[in-house]
């Protein structure tokens, strides 16, 4: 029969490798837990284990599953890993014809004479090529995509504003009572938090990785005060998978974790359910709210234009791109974004990089046209 | 609470001893959370609990301070929180005033002076620090810092530096340590990712809304004027009112908040003329009310 330790360290590892962080910290902690509990009983075991090695709502199914799997005297390779995905996403063919295409490129006189990096600025993302996808993707990676400052409540100490007593008195009691000079404090700012919702489904599948990715330049920008998720047909949460530093490594983990890629959009319940589980709770209190999508709404549009007339109330700004608007004749027609529209301080592309530079300089301008 | 004032922590022996006594101060666990509660007791470890709104976690830390027969500490998180509130802060013009004090009687000893101005009686103890001094083997001190996500994350740098060691740093005074660590009971909404090596230093536990015969039992043992029947309605209502598709659903807090409104009428029944008039209490946004008021009362307390 094998030791409690050993059990315990087995079963913590088949935890890991369903995605919850029980790290060896954690599973010291549950076999110094279980020497106040009962390690025969199975209730006090499953306890110990999950008041231990989950830290998250979205770790305790996966807990449970393992839990159930390993205990029940099954092998540990009950868990299901999603397959590894290839990053690189299956462009849709351009659906114009080739006429700016193939020799476009080069035969061009135009395009001869401007550097080749701002003619790839203003391409439309959907249409590149792979070498130059890999260039876009690299300039991307490089957007300083931070958002405007606001007032924080914390003072700290400034040349100038209101008294700072302790600073203060601490100086005179330095001088032995002598009131030498004032100390000042004054409201520091600190970025105001951004939210990203992107579009997954279908419809948005040429740009998704692109809007993605400029996702993940804003959670490197913008630290822990940005946050991202996707939306199909499901919600995901995406900032912990948008942390690494290398934005190839972050795609490949958020493509792991999007589990509705290129499927149907139900923008409105989307929304919901993200204001429900996690805005009204304060997330997108204060913040700029970025949507991408292109507002084809399967569900009734009616549900959209309601949550959205919620998320304004709630957000500082709400930004919508929408990759087609930079179609030439383009109208915000769609059922969704008729109903979107009204309640939306920017409206802009984010079809090219020049577009997510915009967008990018519209997180930072602060209230420059609202 | 006297019959519990002779409990020492070390003589709880078991989760169940622990939700038993917990039931007798009017809270009442399942097994997850006795044990949660019991694992933060013996092992001196954080908890971290997480959950909905009204789920009755800042309910806990209160009724362990009972069970424990300690006062309860605690810190209300705030963006912008520092260290001046949350440990300690010097009190200057006391200081001055010492210093005033000595000035006029003439002293001389200008070192002496100094260390009697940054003596323990002008220091003044914020929540942290009390919780520290104050925590003794025979009697932990009951720590709550509530609604931890909403301090920034500045603030949780330091919560981590006090809850890794139990000790606090004062430059002038010297290190501060807790004979016996306090029971730390921390509560976040989730408004913001708390930082992963807090949450490592912690037990994790997510609280639930109750079954509907655990919030029966609840609503009665809080509120023992309810009888058996009105108790039933309203946790039955309530019960509804969260599978509904509502802004905020009703917590347990909720509940009682309606049951004691229903009981200060006279009512004996939750009808839907009574529930009209005491909406409020159970429903806090104008949609919410709007909505479960058109889809009828008669529904909600019916079923259908």
């Amino acid at each position: 029969m094998r030791s409690v330790t050993e059990t315990i360290v087995g079963f913590a590892r088949t935890v890991r490798a369903a995605g919850v962080g029980a790290d060896p910290e954690r599973v010291q902690t549950m076999v110094r837990a279980l020497d106040h509990l009962d390690v025969l009983d199975p209730s006090d075991v499953y306890w110990a284990g999950r008041l231990t090695l989950c830290s998250d709502p979205a770790d305790l199914p996966r807990y449970d599953r393992c839990f159930a799997a390993y205990f029940s005297g099954q092998t540990a390779r009950t868990v299901r890993r999603p397959p590894p995905v290839t990053v690189t996403r299956t462009l849709a063919l351009p659906a114009a014809p080739r006429e700016d295409g193939e020799d476009g490129e080069r035969a061009d006189p135009r395009t001869a004479t401007s550097s080749a990096a701002e003619v790839l600025r203003h391409r439309d993302v959907a249409r590149l090529g792979a070498a130059e996808r890999a260039e876009v993707n690299r300039l991307i990676a490089l957007l300083e995509a931070g958002a405007e400052r606001r007032r924080s409540r914390r003072l700290a100490p400034a040349p100038s504003g209101r008294l700072d007593p302790h600073r203060t008195v601490r100086e005179v009691l330095r001088h032995g009572g002598e009131v030498s000079r004032l100390r000042h404090r004054a409201h520091r700012t600190r970025p105001r938090r951004v939210v990203l919702l992107v579009d997954v489904s279908g419809s948005m599948a040429p740009y998704a990785d692109a809007l993605l990715r400029f996702a993940h330049a804003a959670v490197r920008s913008g630290g822990r005060t940005t946050e991202a998720f996707s939306a199909g047909t499901r919600l995901t949460r995406l900032t912990r998978e948008l942390r690494h530093r290398d934005p190839d490594t972050a795609m490949a983990a958020v493509s792991q974790a999007i589990p509705d890629w290129s499927g149907g959009t139900r923008l409105g319940e989307e929304l919901k359910e993200f204001l429900d589980r996690f805005g009204q709770r304060g997330l997108a209190r204060g913040a700029i709210v970025v949507i991408a999508s292109d507002g084809w709404e399967r569900g009734d549009a009616s549900l959209l234009g309601a949550q959205m007339a919620r998320l304004r109330r709630l957000a500082h700004r709400v930004v919508w791109a929408n990759p087609h608007k930079a179609r030439p004749g383009y109208q915000p027609l769609t059922a969704g974004m008729t109903a979107a529209l009204p309640h939306v301080d920017h409206f802009v592309a984010g079809h090219s990089l020049a577009a997510l530079e915009e967008l990018a300089q519209i997180l930072k301008a602060g209230d420059a046209r609202a | 609470m006297t019959q519990n004032a002779a409990n020492r922590a070390s003589d709880i022996g078991s989760p169940q001893e622990l939700a038993r006594l917990l039931d007798s101060c009017g809270y009442l666990t399942d097994d997850g959370l006795a044990t949660a509660a019991y694992l933060a007791l013996r092992m001196r470890r954080p908890l971290f609990l997480e959950g909905e709104a009204g789920v009755g976690k800042t309910a806990l830390a209160k009724s362990l301070a009972q069970v424990l027969d300690t006062p309860l500490i605690r810190l209300q998180c705030y963006e912008g929180l520092d260290a001046a509130q949350a440990l300690y802060d010097w009190d200057f013009p006391r200081q001055l005033l010492h210093l005033r004090t000595a000035e006029a009687a003439g002293v001389t000893d200008v070192a002496r002076l100094e260390s009697e101005l940054y003596d323990r009686r002008f220091l003044i103890a914020r929540p942290l620090l009390r919780a520290l001094e104050t925590s003794t083997a025979q009697r932990p001190s009951v720590l709550l810092v509530d609604e931890v996500d909403r301090a920034d994350d500045e603030f949780e740098a330091f919560l981590l530096e006090v809850l890794s060691d139990f000790t606090i740093s004062i430059p002038e005074l010297g290190t501060v340590r807790a004979a016996e660590p306090p029971v730390v009971v921390l509560t976040s909404n989730r408004t913001r990712e708390v930082h992963d090596a807090l949450k490592r230093r912690c037990l994790y536990h997510w609280l639930e809304h109750p079954s509907y015969e655990r919030e029966v039992a609840i609503i009665r043992r809080r509120l023992p004027q309810a009888d058996r029947r009105l108790a039933g309605q309203v946790a039955r209502a309530a019960q509804r009112l969260r599978a509904e598709d509502l802004l905020k659903p009703p917590g347990v807090a909720e509940s009682l908040d309606w049951t004691e409104a229903l009981v200060a009428l006279g009512a004996r029944d939750l009808d839907p003329a009574t529930a009209a008039v005491t909406l409020g209490a159970v429903l806090k946004y104008r949609e919410d009310q709007q909505r479960v008021t058109a889809r009828g009362l008669d529904a909600l307390l019916n079923g259908g």
